[in-house]
């Protein structure tokens, strides 16, 4: 630590300099937290999937339906231990850019299936005696300043309502939020009920069913198990994990992990050749002064450690600012519900941030700090004079 | 000061040879000499005579071709790299002509910086810095930065900063070389007080007669070997 | 006159002067360079992703192409019609005509699971049911190996681009659908537009295969000249029997391409902004260090007469330069790394796959070049004014 005042000097030998350099590691660490948190929320129904569930869906395609019979048949089957069905509504909320997931459910059941959501005990009890009830995840309900006890009309444009009336009118009896951060929280859920008497067609159909298994170590099993019941009926099935389902719907939009992967890349290195520069620059004009602390007794070892730790530093400074920058806007809120319906800086991804934090120091000094250790005493002197 | 008295430094049938190029050349030839506890020695010589080279191989930061160097009994042309710069750090304190000090740091923090290397605690380290410029005369400028400061102030520093952990050696490199003459004569005056004193032994590399007159005695170096000697 | 040539002259000089001693600094010339060729590597690797996007979908409508869905409905996914329907919309005025009738094709637009190539994972593809008018409709559609499908068989016919992108598609091979096989017979182009995406069979085979009874879900129709839309949107609108919306297919694409392209421009924008603030920097930090090494040269030119416009115009020069070579750099890496690799992505309007490449467009690079060379101009305007503003002296004295 007593030398810290001597890397510290060093650093502001050039202020304009170092200013410079440390703003664009700045924006290049702002830059991989955005990406972070983009590719986050893009992704966010992979993280949210549980180990123990299976979702079950038309072979063909999620487009088709599935008869609501096949709920029952499901749960007969050994080593499920509970089964619930979803469907695509398609919701719109006074405008078609206004949209959101929302599905028709089994209220009670549903929150038993997925204990993320938490929804307070009164308005799970209020939803749950109102067939026209919705519940509305908080992020979802902030975007429209819904309120609960407010009435909501939702337009759909796959499902007209039999007796011909345009929109179908919810009342919002919860709010729900996330038990974790990865938890998306802008979905509008409701009674099936309402909605299957309410369609005009396609009644006693569903969209998915989404399993719980006992075991999780026996989730394939089970899985098979369920194709081959429905095997060569007019409506086959395919059951895989729900990470592996969402993953695939994820994976629909196109690589974005190796997307992101590919940009962070691409200015990292960039920010990396910039930084390294400057460093080297730095190094370059201090030959005597490398000299002098030689001559002073400092060993090769501690010089190239002190041109290292200067470089960390400041890559440290002004890395930890970007992600720290980041993580402050992320506790914001989204600033586009609509896209980015999960928005926060997963730890995982802020520690890899730190690494290359690390790693962006070690490297951009690695080959000055060298030159440095090995430059002659005597003619790093010589040099100067 | 006695000549009985085993010499601190001793220096025998050292060459230095550098390789420019495919040409080689031959800076010191063969040179012997020994300087004894406690003695102000002053090396003279038109440059390139090898001089400094001479003074840069004493104080460990080069090492010779061929020959030996002993300093208080320790062969430094053997151990490591490693094992000279600590025994730079402990043995030897350094003078240069352009006083060399670090510019972002003031002249406080100047000295305290080979003092980081020993095992001296911050309140200890500050102490000796105290008295070193105290003894430099430069007490009440320990907060200027170098650029602050008069050349000879600076080179006071650098003397500061060259004594402060009390080393066996003063190596100084053309100290004047740098300053007008009042200044030089202040910084010589302080060498000389340092030498008297306290006993310090001083080798100083110098092209100007009037800076040797005042060693206790006068090397002359030619082209690589030494080539007369007398007491001032 | 004079005063202009002499100005003229000392630019060009101190400009030479400079890019004379770029070679002494390369260190951060180069760094600044590839800091520059980085932000628009990225630039015009995110935009070329939206302009194949767009190019794919534009490519897609022809003004004398028109669709019909119902009314209300903004893609095929949730249009429905039935055969009456499609008979009076075949008989409206403004229709194009051959030998065999109307050219007018009633689909049918259904969605199944294939995986994809590149990932493994499954993916929405569209399984498009049509009638023997569809081929004239379009006007673009090339067998490109094997042969069109036989009408009542379950044979399918499959888009070149489909056919790269997801597994299971070459000539050949069966696509089991449901409790159906379906044998690919064909591989078809069309002028590179979605339907390329997509994998076509006979509407009267894929309606009982899908419960469908009688019915579809969009009429598409070429119109005699693009001109008669209005006559024929006009007829279908005021008509009491129908409940439909017809479209113009040009205006329908392009309307299904925003969302994806507003997306990703979106995301690109905000990239390259801040990658360029990263850059801008880096470009500052190489200019004030050119003008730094230099402090004492340009005070002695100074001390000597040139002026201060020549100095801050020589400084700007050579950051354009840089920037220049950077931007060019960039571009060409960009085109080629990016420009025509396939990839796909689902549009979210039909719920399905569309395949494209992605377009590294002249307009493209014309854009990041332009946008080089305003970093290169900030980065340098601040270290030319310093390097003018020094006062003569004190940098005659600096070492």
């Amino acid at each position: 630590m007593k030398f810290f005042r001597l890397v510290w000097g060093n650093l502001w030998r050039k202020p304009l300099r170092t200013t410079l350099t440390g703003l664009s590691v700045f924006v290049a660490f702002l830059l991989f937290g955005l990406l972070c948190v983009i590719r986050q929320s893009l992704t966010a129904g992979i993280s949210m999937a549980g180990a123990d569930r299976l979702v079950t869906r038309q072979k063909v395609s999620i487009i088709q339906m599935l008869p609501v019979s096949y709920g029952d048949r499901i749960a007969q089957i050994p080593g499920v231990a509970a089964v619930v069905h979803q469907s695509w509504f398609g919701g719109i909320y006074k405008d078609p850019k206004n949209f959101f997931p929302s599905m028709p459910v089994q209220p009670e059941k549903y929150l038993e299936m997925y204990p993320e959501f938490v929804l307070p005990e009164a308005q799970r009890k209020a939803w749950i005696a109102d067939r026209r009830g919705a519940i509305v995840g908080r992020s979802l309900a902030e975007r429209f300043g819904w309120k609960i006890g407010d009435t909501v009309p939702l337009m759909s444009p796959i499902w007209r309502r039999a007796d011909g009336s345009g929109a179908w009118e919810f009342h919002v009896d919860g709010i729900y939020s996330g038990a974790k951060k990865s938890t998306d929280t802008s979905q509008f859920f409701f009674h099936y009920k309402y909605y299957d008497e309410g369609r005009s067609f396609a009644k006693g159909m569903v969209g998915w069913y989404t399993v719980r298994v006992k075991d999780p170590a026996k989730a394939d099993e089970v899985a098979k198990t369920i194709d081959a019941e429905f095997a060569n009926s007019p409506y086959e099935t395919k059951t895989e994990p729900e990470g592996a389902f969402a993953q695939a719907f994820a994976q629909q939009v196109g690589n974005i992990g190796a997307i992101m992967m590919s940009i962070q890349a691409a200015v990292f290195l960039t920010i990396l050749f910039v930084a390294a520069n400057t460093v080297a620059q730095a190094v370059r004009e201090r030959t005597e002064e490398i000299g002098v602390l030689k001559a002073l007794g400092f060993s090769n070892r501690m010089v190239f450690g002190l041109v290292l730790a200067e470089s960390l530093l400041l890559a440290a400074v002004a890395g930890l600012a970007g992600l720290g920058l980041i993580w402050l806007i992320t506790l914001g809120g989204s600033p586009s519900p609509a896209f980015l319906p999960v928005f926060y800086f997963p730890i995982p991804d802020f520690m890899v941030g730190v690494f290359l934090v690390a790693l962006l120091g070690v490297f951009a000094a690695a080959l000055p700090a060298w030159q440095a250790m090995r430059m002659g005493v005597a003619e790093a002197l010589r040099r100067a004079t | 000061m006695s000549e009985s008295q085993p010499p601190l430094v001793r220096v025998r049938g050292v060459d230095k040879v550098y390789h420019r190029g495919s040409e080689d050349i031959h800076v010191l030839l063969n040179l012997d000499l020994d300087v004894h506890p406690g003695e102000f020695l002053a090396l003279m010589g038109p440059s390139g005579s090898g001089k400094s080279t001479l003074l840069n191989l004493i104080g460990g930061l080069d090492r010779p071709s061929q020959g030996t160097i002993e300093i208080g009994g320790e062969r430094i042309d053997e151990i490591s790299s490693r094992q000279l710069a600590a025994w730079r750090a402990r043995h030897v304190g350094f003078v240069f002509q352009f006083y060399n000090l670090m510019p972002v740091m003031n002249a406080e923090r100047n000295v305290e910086l080979p003092l980081l290397l020993t095992h001296l605690n911050r309140g200890e380290r500050r102490q000796h810095v105290e008295t070193a410029l105290h003894v430099v005369g430069l007490a009440d400028r320990s907060r200027h930065h170098p650029r602050q400061l008069s050349g000879g102030e600076q080179q006071r520093v650098g003397i500061a900063r060259a004594i402060v952990t009390d080393p066996t050696l003063l190596l100084c490199d053309e100290p004047t070389g740098d300053l007008d003459r009042k200044s030089g004569d202040e910084i010589l005056g302080l060498l000389q007080a340092l030498n008297r004193e306290q006993g310090k032994t001083i080798i100083m590399v110098t092209h100007d007669p009037h800076a040797a007159q005042r060693a206790s005695r006068i090397v002359y170096l030619e082209k690589g070997q030494l080539v007369s000697e007398r007491p001032s | 006159m004079n005063g202009l040539i002499n100005w003229f002259v000392q630019v060009t000089s101190l400009t030479a002067f400079n890019l004379r001693t770029i070679p002494e600094r390369r260190g951060s010339a180069l760094s600044s360079v590839i800091g520059i060729a980085g932000v628009v590597l990225v630039l015009v690797g995110v935009l070329s992703v939206a302009s194949g996007f767009r190019r794919a979908m534009v490519s897609s409508g022809s003004p004398s192409e028109a669709i019909v869905l119902r009314s209300g409905s903004d893609s095929e996914m949730t249009s429905g019609l039935g055969r009456d329907e499609v008979r009076v919309i075949e008989d409206a005025p403004g229709i194009a005509r051959d030998a065999s009738g109307p050219l007018a094709s009633a689909e049918l637009f259904v969605i199944i699971n294939l995986p994809k190539r590149s990932t493994g994972t499954d993916a929405n593809v569209s399984l498009r049911g049509i009638s023997p008018a569809a081929y004239a409709v379009r006007g673009n559609v090339r067998i490109v190996a094997g042969r069109r499908f036989t009408p009542g068989r379950n044979e399918v016919i499959v888009g070149a681009a489909a056919a790269g992108q997801f597994a299971g598609l070459d000539l050949g091979q069966d696509i089991r659908i449901g409790q159906n096989d379906w044998h690919v017979v064909g591989i078809f182009t069309a002028n590179g537009d979605v339907s390329e995406s997509e994998i076509w069979t006979d509407a009267s085979v894929l309606q009982p295969a899908y419960h469908r009874g009688d019915t579809f879900q969009s009429v598409y129709v070429r119109l005699a000249s693009p001109g008669d839309f209005k006559a024929f949107k006009d007829s279908l609108t005021t008509n009491p029997q129908l409940n439909v919306t017809p479209v113009r297919l040009s205006d329908f694409y392009a309307e299904h391409s925003t969302v994806v392209t507003e997306f990703i421009q979106r995301i690109g924008v905000v990239i390259a902004l801040l990658m360029a603030l990263g850059a801008l920097f880096g470009a500052l930090n190489t200019m004030y260090s050119a003008v730094a090494a230099r402090t004492r040269e340009i005070a002695t030119l100074r001390a000597l007469g040139f002026g201060s416009g020549p100095v801050i115009v020589s400084v700007l020069v050579e950051s354009l330069a840089l920037a220049l070579v950077g931007g060019v750099v960039g571009g060409v890496a960009a085109y080629l790394a990016f420009n025509g690799h396939k990839t796909s992505t689902i549009n979210w309007q039909t719920f399905s796959q569309v395949a494209f490449s992605f377009a590294v467009t002249p307009g493209l690079l014309a854009r990041a070049i332009v946008f080089a060379m305003t970093i290169g101009l900030v980065g340098g305007l601040f270290p030319a004014l310093r390097a003018a503003r020094t006062p003569i002296a004190t940098a005659l004295r600096e070492v």
